[in-house]
């Protein structure tokens, strides 16, 4: 079973690494500001989610070749299921997830070690919509539209509904094809929420998680690669996929309006105010709901989890010393934007770099 | 498996009770007798730690409250749908497989020249190393949109069957794509199984029939088919285990949701597989979602080694009466 599920994660991985490498012919190389170190030891391994995953391949070769050459950091694209079952049972110095740990997983992760689990995220994704038709790229939608078009209450493009939202929009006749992840994926749970903080019946009738029970007519497909194919090749696809991967594929997207009523494009720029306007506490356990400004309102974050006491000194330097640097080095951030993330805001970045010294402080 | 019980049944019956009296030994007996007996061992000690696991995790996901199961509605009903999926999809890649392995294995064996005939053999074992994965994206890219049309016509002409209830699928991502692909998956293993059998049809009976006066037909139908039948049933179980365990390929090709259980091939409503829905939301589970999806990994094996059973009582009952012996 192991090896099927290896087999599953080599395509992903296979594009992950394609993505990484072309990061690295574009991304030149020789940032200021960086300087290379070499004072750390050690080996860190981390396992989670797979949304992340070509930002911390990337972050991780470069750190462990220009800044500490010294140290191997391994990180495990499983899954964010995967990467919490794999904190709570120890096997991996940290884990990563695109949501944070609940209260009765916290309590697990106590009795673990004997002291608390530290939890930080350091970088924001959004899910946008993609279109088949390159000819409605920028079509206006709402919470509200995007979920009657899932539940197949609005079935063409020319609905009323959508006019309503796109006055200016030569609107087809074409039937929609919804689109969705056959997968269990964080990509869904970022989605999902949004459309369940923000309409009453996709609340009660599909609620949120990493795989919901879908309407029976629409189109399942694994991965983003799956989701694009449904929408590339299905005339009047919509499917829902990462940021990252809508702007490396280059597919027509539609504006979503956020709770101030404006329409945004998703670009970085709009997922990083989303990340602004989103009130975060100290606890860092947190959605982003509610986003209005200049938010991109689907917007996501992906959670560092890691231990307060219990690594070996080697270790803790290392752990504290890597996320310290992804968040503070301007190239980490240019490795962010290039591959579609957003970083976050200077603020929160000093709060979570703050958090950070806690692990391993018992 | 079923090789090595094949072996078995061939063994000459003075071995049975252990070595036969006064056979002399020598170093390199017992080690070779040590180490067969040891791989022996090692098989089932495999099968017995993989069993041990399955019921182990899956044990939580077993006596947990209906409302924590993925799904809310309890343990049974999140593995019926896609038990049944998974049965529907290996039973009707049979159908389809099953037939045209035996009429492949007639050919190479009895009808094609010796050049056609080992060259189809060549090719067909090369069918056997096509990795899965390519197998699905076939399906879904190539078969899926083909079949478009030819579903939409069997729900116009052929709706009143309940397979071809419709409405058909706009996308061709449907079970019937599925079925295909996993009998295209399964057809090198079932052919070769058989055709090593059809080869061996004693020469005597062939000629005995044809100097009866049969036809080769008649001949193919009273001499080699009878001696084949316990090949053909262990041809298509070597498939049906196949197909029963088939991950990557459907996974790939369904569009399924949860909670659907029908007969109908062509439509977009699809029930996934155990192997497929296990790949899929493996990587996002954490905490009972994880047991619930080794419990019906548990089912995927339990029902693997019902079908193997099954496949070899019938071989065995029948083989009295095959003209095998």
């Amino acid at each position: 079973m192991r090896n099927r599920l290896v087999r599953a994660a080599a395509p992903a991985a296979a594009a992950a690494v394609l993505l990484a490498m072309c990061a690295g012919c574009s991304g030149g190389g020789d940032g200021e500001g960086t300087v290379t170190r070499g004072t750390l030891t050690g080996e860190l391994t981390g396992s989670g989610a797979t949304f992340p995953d070509p930002l911390f391949q990337e972050w991780m070769s470069y750190y462990s070749e220009s800044i500490e050459t010294r140290v191997s950091i391994d990180y495990h694209a499983v899954g964010s299921g995967g990467g919490i079952e794999q904190f709570l049972s120890d096997t991996v110095d940290f884990g990563s997830s695109e949501r944070y740990l609940q209260e009765s997983e916290l309590t697990v992760a106590g009795d673990v070690r004997g002291c608390a689990a530290v939890q930080f995220p350091v970088v924001f994704g959004a899910v946008v919509i993609a279109l088949n038709d390159d000819a409605l790229d920028g079509l206006i939608l709402t919470s509200e539209v995007i979920a009657r078009v899932y539940d197949r209450q609005i079935t063409h493009y020319d609905d009323p509904a959508i006019a309503a939202l796109n006055p200016g929009m030569e609107l087809p006749h074409e039937e929609i094809v919804p689109v969705h992840r056959s997968d269990g994926s964080g990509t869904t749970y970022v989605f999902t929420r949004y459309l369940t903080t923000e309409v009453g019946f996709w609340a009660e009738e599909y609620a949120e998680g990493t795989d919901i029970d879908w309407h029976a007519d629409t189109l399942g497909g694994e991965g983003n690669e799956g989701v694009a194919r449904g929408v590339t090749e299905n005339p009047g696809g919509l499917g829902y996929v990462n940021q990252s991967y809508a702007l490396s594929a280059g597919l027509a997207t539609a504006r979503v309006v956020n709770e101030d009523g404006v329409p945004i494009e998703p670009t970085l720029a709009a997922t990083t105010a989303a990340s602004e306007e989103a009130e975060i506490p100290d606890d860092f356990q947190f959605t982003i709901d509610d986003i209005g400004g200049d938010g991109y309102p689907i917007t996501g974050a992906n959670w560092i989890f890691a231990y307060e006491c219990g690594y070996d000194d080697e270790t803790a330097a290392l752990l504290r010393d890597f996320w310290t640097w992804a968040l503070e080095d301007t190239q980490a951030d240019r490795f962010a934007a290039e591959l579609g993330y957003a970083p976050m805001g200077r603020d929160l970045k000093e709060r979570v770099i703050r958090e950070i010294a806690r692990v391993n402080s018992r | 498996m079923p090789p090595t019980k094949e072996s078995k049944r061939d063994r000459p019956p003075a071995a049975e009770g252990g070595r036969p009296r006064g056979t002399p030994q020598r170093l390199g007996d017992r080690v070779f007798s040590g180490a067969s007996t040891g791989a022996g061992v090692l098989i089932l000690v495999i099968l017995a730690g993989v069993a041990a696991f399955l019921i182990a995790e899956a044990w939580p996901a077993l006596w947990a409250d209906s409302e924590d199961v993925t799904g809310g509605d309890g343990i049974v009903l999140y593995i019926w749908p896609v038990l049944f999926g998974t049965l529907i999809s290996a039973a009707f890649a049979l159908v389809i497989a099953t037939p045209l392995a035996v009429a492949i294995a007639l050919f190479i064996s009895h009808y094609a020249p010796r050049r056609v005939a080992s060259l189809l053999g060549y090719v067909i074992d090369l069918l056997a190393a096509v990795p899965s994965i390519i197998f699905g994206l076939w399906g879904v890219a190539e078969l899926a949109p083909m079949t478009v049309g030819p579903t939409e016509w069997l729900a116009d002409n052929l709706g009143f069957i309940p397979l071809f209830d419709g409405p058909a699928s706009a996308t061709g991502r449907t079970m019937l794509v599925a079925v295909i692909v996993l009998a295209v998956m399964i057809l090198p293993i079932a052919t070769a199984v058989i055709r090593e059998a059809f080869l061996q049809t004693p020469r005597l009976h062939e000629e005995a029939s044809l100097a009866l006066g049969a036809t080769r037909w008649e001949m193919i139908r009273m001499a080699v088919l009878p001696f084949g039948r316990s090949a053909i049933i262990g041809g298509s179980m070597l498939g049906l285990g196949r197909a029963l365990g088939e991950t990557m390929a459907v996974a790939i090709v369904l569009s399924a949701n949860r909670d659907i259980v029908s007969f109908d091939l062509i439509s977009s409503a699809n029930s996934s597989t155990i192997a497929a829905n296990i790949a899929l939301s493996f990587p996002e589970s954490s905490g009972l979602d994880v047991n619930t999806l080794i419990a019906s990994g548990l089912v995927l094996f339990a029902v693997t080694l019902l079908v193997n059973m099954g496949a070899r009582a019938v071989i065995n009952r029948r083989r009295e009466f095959s003209g095998a012996n």
